[in-house]
């Protein structure tokens, strides 16, 4: 460039910099309309870009004709954003910065703080410890003295990390379909206020999800009573409506129930899944595998009952499983309950006589454990069955030993489909003036027949916020972008009521303000910090125990352990006051009839993206959900039977017909469904969120209508004939061959010793089952022409507890979360290239009407003699002194050899740049202490080295050893039910070593002699001998076909 | 011997085949390189060559795409993390045998009926082995790495070649026999170049050749030199015919997978090598004699030999298969045992049996003189047994893997479009270098076959 061409430039700038700033009142312009105003602009633009001279006069001349090509408007940006930048190089900022030279105190770069926060999540909050690294969250993990995680936490908490840095979250106020600021909205909202101040809040609604904060809560009464004639709805579509009213049936009051696992003998669940989902699942998904030790003297095994429609981990778990149309389950109750000797829950003779075995049993185990038993219903059973429950738990004099009735959790407990038919019966009267709505997503997820749409935009005002600009958000005037937990300050209550503080780990990355933050804002206290007003309510309602301490104190140390001590919720003694006669036994627990032309539909929320609201979160749409391995997707779940019957197979793609709703979808065929009958999971098919979930599976709220939201009946199938591909991470069914009543996979995984199983008492007479048989003992004794390498040092090895595993999957994303996997989406994984480095394998034993279900959490082995390293063209992976296999990512050149060469495949290798390098916004989310791996390049589970070395570091700065459970690998640090344990098997006390020691302790593969670290307890089932044989629907007529 | 360029005017008498009838040396160097310096540009030719010129067109694409994108564009998986690449790259490197066999092992054992077409099998060795050579490069996750897998120095990473690793002996193996092979060919073309110089029209041509025939004059002691050479370069050659697909084999042996830890493959892969190779002397040959009018210098013995070949080896590949089976059967071990029934009635069922029909059943057909001496049968069964060696390595490779130990890992490969753009593509590149071999380098050895006119008479 030569310097006239310089010298021309800089005029250039000099120009633009004075069409900038003159042209417009302030000193920035806000686009090119802005620009257009000036005489200079225009003639500067001819010189620059020729030809658009005439553009312009034809765009003024008719703003709205619509002939501006793509290449103009290209330049116009172009244009747009280099003059742009010429103003902005000149303009220093005029507030005084500060270098950061002393850093402050406890921030040692390099080295993550924890903080204790909450997460609330459909009606509970789970008490979590947070990892930040220099201000970034980074991973989560649970907070040990939250009661309600015991340092553990489930799927949704492990996702939460990538929701927050989530680059499709709302991040800016939005008006009619513009962006627009905060100011508008105040402005709007002064206008509005006007008119409520008049009128007392006259046409004013609140719809939210359900409220458990407290200080919302009190903030919404505050605001109630300021505006006495405005409304507040509460709407959440998989919430617990039924458990509520149930209660109420029960005992005429709303109140919280939650049970002490680790005091109950025997478990009867009614299709409750309550090692998975609602409230307080952490914490009893730890309680009851914490009775699950065979070798325990004073704590013997529990015994877990299950009945279900569509199979979850809790029935997986069960000693004995009975599958049934969730319909059946309210007959099976009534028989169980006038059993065991309940006056007037007679129930239909077709259901006793149906169970009649079963309930026998079944009632005689639990009389034989009164006081040390349990039944709990299921959230998505009818109120009956829960009142029958607690009926039963009164009955067996559990109460107070095994379940606990407190008040609600809820600041206000109701009927969410009631609420919200009440809120649409009210927007379609036209006497709703204003609709503000917080948190909740109605446009997606209301009952079909409430066509909550068109009532919607029936409203004058159409208010929003959330954390996504979704379905609702779109029909809505103003979109306001809501504040992720991690951004905001606030309070939740956990399972028992205990009170947890939703501290932010970090200001907010958009403009989210949280609904505290919004109340705030209605109410008119914007003096008032979230922080403040958090302070205030707790300054006011502290329990009464700690108002000894000063405030200040008392609210550090809180913040501090993240849970407020004293504030779990006194023990309530409660009666049941059921009718003598419990209303008459529902009409459809008649039993199924194979020649019936319509079925039963269960709706459940989703295991991996419950209602839906996780449906933009990549970590949870790719986890494999339980059992069924299926990822991004929903499906149809039928029996094998049924799906016989009706002539399908998975992936064929059917029409459903709910009684005049229709929807379309593919079949899945699901070993141990109840037959008749089929399950559809809510929370996907959504048309508006971020490009992750948009347009995935499918909506089943077109088809859910509000009188029966999770038992419907009447279901129609209709084949299309076409064919729908479902990802699943594991092939169970879909490519077996034709005609074999047991899955091939499982046959084989049995055959090959890869789950070992025994039941108690035959435990008990044969401790040593798992070293038996041709292989084993080949096995035992490992032979090699080499002397094995001497680990003098540390030996790092792992035990996972078979018989504690719960298969809630949670390992897989926490991995995922600490070790900075990739997603790689539905069709890399249709094509077998899932990136997870633990997987939860799920088999089947003893045919595929009625199963029993095994899980089996698979992480990379380290074995000593992995045929993974010897195969390696570069040495690639190599094995540590102290027994790790190593994989050095900058070395492998992707040969995949060590790949085919392993016999657990457990490497997973990328086979295009899966790593996201290019959204910014998951830069900060990102563990800095592991690679972000490139194309081409394999990679495998490390037993989280980066917290070996840590803790390595660690002991050597103090001189000393690690001690025992000093490192907790990601997988071990999140499991609920403890069933993965690491350490150190040369330190013989180590809990893993002793572990290790264990009868029933075997390794996969142990024929092959790869020697490896990682090795698994058996599992141990605890059937009742009195129990009749398991099946008791004989499988349909003909084989399944499989194919 | 007779001097290069020196026309002679002898009285031929008639010879029995595999010699060509009433030829004399010089119109057998008329006849063989007149293909070469002839002036025209045949259609046929041409027309051929554009085709498999698209296809290396193809074949760039998709390599070019394979590069931007990564090996993700192919139908590999975990667990078939190996498919296609390596599938044709044993079927290359196999075909690759018969050249060096045809001009190493016979030319030692003194089998004469080698000399029509030893020069182009050589070629087609080369250029298999060209095409082979491209797949672990293709395969590999970082191509750009690949030198990391020879001991280079300065070696200022630290790293080195992990030697306990199969892959790495193939990279040498590989090397090696691609090295000799080339230079075995090119030295056994020398006194043809010159040849060639000598009768060329051309300045162009004359410079060219002469260039390349590394000033050969046909004196005695070149002669000599020549003869020690090709001798010691066929001393050398005929360990790598056996050695290059016993190391090949044990990028399978070594590893642990059911389907590839066994005994038996090296002597059942060189068979299988051989057979292949074989298949595809006859696949280029028929056509080749067929245009270019050779029919008196590729006979139908010579065909008739091959095919013998093939039935012999073809037979050791049978027994390897019955083999395979019986030990998977007998051994008890059950992951051995899983592993062929599944072959058998697993979902690549159908790969099993054109194996078993391609490779075991028809051949047999190659008893019979009739099929031997049948220039169309043998064309097609050469067609078929290219394509059954095929599917015997793609058994080999992905019915292994697809289910292997783990039940709850097992997975199914589905070739992409990309897949077959690469395979395709090196059969397009295969072609278009023996075209432009044909065109442009002696097909046929022209003092070879000279010589055996010398002997012949001498013997006579």
């Amino acid at each position: 460039m030569n310097v006239n061409n310089n010298r021309e430039n800089t005029r250039d700038e000099d120009k633009s910099r004075q069409i900038a700033t003159g042209a417009t009142p302030s000193r920035f312009w806000r686009g090119l309309a802005d620009l257009n105003g000036t005489e200079e602009a225009r003639r500067f633009r001819a010189d620059e870009f020729p030809g658009t001279e005439s553009d312009l006069q034809a765009i003024e001349a008719n703003p709205h004709a619509n002939h501006i090509s793509r290449r103009t408007v290209l330049k116009y940006m172009a244009a747009s954003a280099a003059m742009a930048g010429l103003t902005a190089c000149t303009i220093l900022p005029t507030e005084k910065i500060v270098p950061y030279v002393r850093p402050p105190e406890e921030i040692v770069p390099g080295k993550p703080l924890f903080y204790a926060t909450s997460m609330p999540f459909a009606g509970e909050g789970a008490g979590l410890l947070v990892k930040s690294h220099m201000g970034r969250p980074t991973k989560v993990e649970g907070n040990p003295s939250h009661p309600g995680s015991l340092g553990h936490t489930d799927i949704f908490a492990q996702a939460a990390i990538l929701d927050l840095y989530d680059p499709y979250r709302s991040q800016t106020v939005i008006r009619d379909g513009e962006i627009a600021s905060w100011d508008d909205f105040y402005a709007a909202l002064g206008a509005m206020r006007g008119a409520w101040n008049a009128n007392k809040g006259a046409g004013l609604r609140l719809l939210t999800d359900t409220i458990i904060s407290p200080t919302v809560g009190a903030q919404i009464r505050a605001f109630l009573a300021a505006f006495p004639e405005a409304k507040w709805h509460q709407y959440e579509p998989c919430g617990r409506d039924n458990a509520r009213d149930g209660a109420k049936l029960a005992f005429d009051d709303y109140v919280n129930a939650f049970y002490q696992l680790e005091n109950a003998d025997v478990i009867v669940s009614l299709e409750a899944n309550f090692l998975y989902s609602g409230p307080g699942h952490v914490r009893y998904a730890r309680d009851f595998a914490a009775r699950r030790d065979p070798d325990s003297a004073t704590r013997p095994m529990n015994r877990l009952y299950v009945v279900e429609s569509t199979p979850t981990i809790t029935g997986a778990m069960a000693d004995h499983r009975l599958p049934m149309r969730s319909s059946e389950v309210e007959g099976f109750a009534r028989a169980l309950a006038a059993n065991l000797g309940v006056e007037g829950a007679n129930s239909g003779a077709s259901a006793s006589g149906q169970f009649a075995d079963w309930v026998t049993a079944l009632a005689k185990d639990l009389s034989a454990h009164r006081g040390s038993s349990i039944v709990i219903a299921g959230d998505e059973q009818p109120p009956i069955v829960h009142a029958l429950a607690h009926t039963i738990n009164e009955k067996l004099g559990n109460v107070g030993k095994t379940i606990v009735y407190t008040q609600a959790l809820e600041i206000e407990p109701v009927n969410g489909f009631e609420s919200l038919r009440d809120l649409v019966n009210d927007l379609n009267s036209g006497s709703v003036e204003t609709l503000i709505i917080i948190g909740t997503n109605p446009a997606y997820d209301a009952p079909a027949d409430f066509d909550f749409v068109h009532a919607y935009l029936k409203t004058a005002n159409r208010v929003h916020s959330g954390l996504y600009y979704d379905e609702t958000a779109e029909l809505s005037d103003w979109h306001l972008p809501q504040a992720h937990f991690l951004e905001s300050w606030g309070d939740t209550r956990a399972y028992d009521g205990s009170v947890g503080i939703i501290q932010p780990l970090i200001s907010p990355l958009y403009q989210g303000k949280s609904a505290l933050d919004l109340l705030l804002i209605l109410a008119s206290d914007t003096h008032l910090s979230a922080h403040d007003t958090l302070r205030n309510y707790w300054m006011a309602n502290r329990p009464a125990q700690a108002t000894a301490q000063p405030f200040e104190d008392w609210w550090e140390t809180m913040l501090n352990n993240g849970v407020m001590a004293g504030s779990v919720f006194p023990a309530k003694q409660m009666t049941v006051k059921l009718p003598t006669e419990i209303g008459s036994p529902a009409a459809s627990a008649e039993p199924a009839n194979s020649t019936q032309e319509a079925i039963e539909l269960v709706f459940r929320a989703d295991p991996s993206i419950f209602d839906g609201r996780f449906a933009n979160n990549s970590w949870l749409q790719e986890l494999p959900k339980p059992i069924n391995h299926l990822t991004w997707d929903n499906a149809v779940l039928l029996s094998p039977g049924t799906a016989n019957r009706l002539g399908l197979k998975s992936e064929d793609y059917v029409n459903l017909d709910l009684s005049g709703w229709k929807v379309g979808a593919p079949v899945y065929v699901m070993p141990g469904h109840a037959d008749e009958c089929a399950t559809l999971n809510l929370g996907y098919g959504r048309w508006k969120t971020g490009e992750v979930g948009m347009r995935r599976g499918v909506n089943a709220y077109y088809i859910r209508t509000s009188n029966q939201p999770y038992i419907a009946q009447g279901l129609k199938i209709q084949r299309t004939g076409l064919n729908y591909p479902l990802a699943t991470t594991q092939h169970h069914h879909l490519i077996g061959p034709v005609g074999e009543e047991d899955e091939l996979e499982s046959v084989q995984a049995f055959e090959r010793d890869l789950i070992q199983v025994s039941t108690l008492s035959d435990y008990k007479t044969n401790p040593n089952f798992t070293h038996e048989g041709e292989h084993q003992e080949e096995a035992d004794k490992p032979e090699s022409l080499y002397p094995g390498y001497p680990y003098t040092g540390y030996a790092w090895g792992m035990s996972i507890d078979l018989n504690r595993c719960v298969g809630c999957n949670a390992c897989v994303v926490a991995c995922g979360a600490e070790n900075n996997a990739s997603i790689v989406g539905k069709e890399e994984v249709l094509r077998g290239r899932e990136m997870h480095w633990i997987r939860v394998d799920s088999y089947f034993r003893g045919g595929v009407e009625d199963p029993e279900m095994y899980f089996e959490p698979v992480p990379c082995m380290q074995c000593e003699n992995s045929p993974c390293e010897l195969v390696f063209p570069v040495g690639a992976t190599n094995h540590s002194p102290e027994g790790l296999n190593n994989m050095i990512y900058n070395r492998c050149v992707g040969t995949r050899y060590c790949s085919n060469n392993c016999p657990y495949k457990v490497r997973r290798f990328n086979f295009f740049l899966f790593s996201d390098f290019r959204t910014q916004s998951t830069y900060g989310m990102r563990n800095p202490d592991v690679t972000v791996r490139s194309r081409g390049v394999m990679e495998k589970c490390t037993y989280c080295v980066q917290r070996i070395n840590h803790a390595k570091i660690n002991a050597e700065e103090q001189n000393r050893l690690v001690r025992d459970s000093e490192i907790k690998t990601a997988c071990q640090q999140v499991c609920p039910a403890d069933a993965i344990i690491f350490g150190n098997i040369n330190d013989k006390s180590s809990q893993v070593a002793k572990l290790k020691a264990q009868s029933r302790g075997y390794k996969l593969l142990e024929v092959l002699n790869t020697r490896p670290r990682t090795s698994y307890l058996a599992r141990i089932r605890n059937p009742n001998p009195e129990m009749p044989a398991q099946k008791l629907h004989p499988p349909a007529a003909g084989t399944i076909d499989q194919n | 011997m007779a001097p290069q360029g020196v026309q002679k005017t002898v009285e031929v008498e008639p010879v029995i085949p595999p010699l060509p009838e009433g030829y004399t040396y010089a119109t057998v160097s008329d006849k063989i390189s007149s293909i070469v310096l002839g002036q025209r540009w045949r259609r046929g030719w041409f027309a051929g060559f554009a085709g498999a010129f698209l296809l290396v067109m193809l074949l760039l694409y998709a390599i070019c795409y394979l590069f931007v994108k990564g090996v993700g564009i192919w139908g590999i998986n975990i667990p078939v993390a190996w498919g296609f690449a390596i599938t044709s790259f044993v079927w290359w490197i196999g075909i690759g045998h018969a050249g060096t066999l045809i001009s190493a092992i016979l030319l030692l054992l003194h089998q004469r009926w080698r000399t029509s077409i030893n020069r182009f099998a050589e070629a087609m060795t080369i250029f298999a082995v060209a095409c082979a050579a491209l797949f672990p490069l293709l395969h590999m996750g970082r191509p750009w790495l690949f030198y990391w897998l020879f001991p280079y120095y300065p070696s200022y990473m630290g790293t080195w070649p992990q030697f306990r690793s199969p892959l790495v002996w193939d990279v040498f193996a590989v090397s090696t026999y691609f090295t000799v092979s080339l230079i075995f060919w090119y030295v056994g073309l020398i006194p043809d170049l010159a040849t060639l110089r000598d009768r060329a029209h051309t300045r162009f041509k004359q410079i060219v050749y002469g260039m390349m025939s590394l000033g050969w004059r046909g004196s005695a002691i070149h002669w000599s030199r020549y003869e020690m050479a090709s001798l010691l370069l066929a001393g050398l050659a005929t360990p790598l015919v056996v050695s290059v697909h016993t190391v090949v084999s044990f990028d399978f042996t070594i590893a642990i997978v059911p389907g590839w830890h066994s005994t038996i493959f090296p002597p059942y892969f060189v068979a299988g090598a051989i057979y292949s190779g074989f298949a595809m002397v006859l696949t280029l040959a028929i056509p080749l004699r067929k245009f270019y009018h050779l029919e008196e210098f590729i006979t139908l013995r010579h065909l008739d030999n091959c095919a013998k070949v093939m039935l012999g080896t073809g037979l050791i590949v049978a027994y390897g298969y019955m083999m395979e089976t019986y030990m998977a059967l007998y051994s008890g071990d059950i992951f051995e045992k899983f592993m062929t029934h599944n072959r058998e009635m697993g979902p690549y069922w159908f790969i099993y049996v054109i194996v078993l029909l391609f490779n075991v059943l028809l051949p047999q057909s190659l008893w019979s003189r009739r099929v031997r001496r049948s220039v169309p049968a043998l064309f097609a069964l050469s067609l078929i047994i290219n394509i059954g060696m095929w599917t015997e390595r793609f058994m080999i490779v992905v019915v292994s893997l697809h289910r292997d130990f783990t039940p709850s890992a097992w997975g199914l490969f589905i070739p992409t479009s990309w897949d077959w753009a690469v395979l395709v593509g090196t059969l397009g590149l295969f072609t278009a270098l023996f075209y432009l071999f044909i065109r442009y380098l002696p097909a046929i050895s022209i003092f070879e076959t000279r010589r055996e006119l010398a002997e012949e008479k001498e013997g006579k």
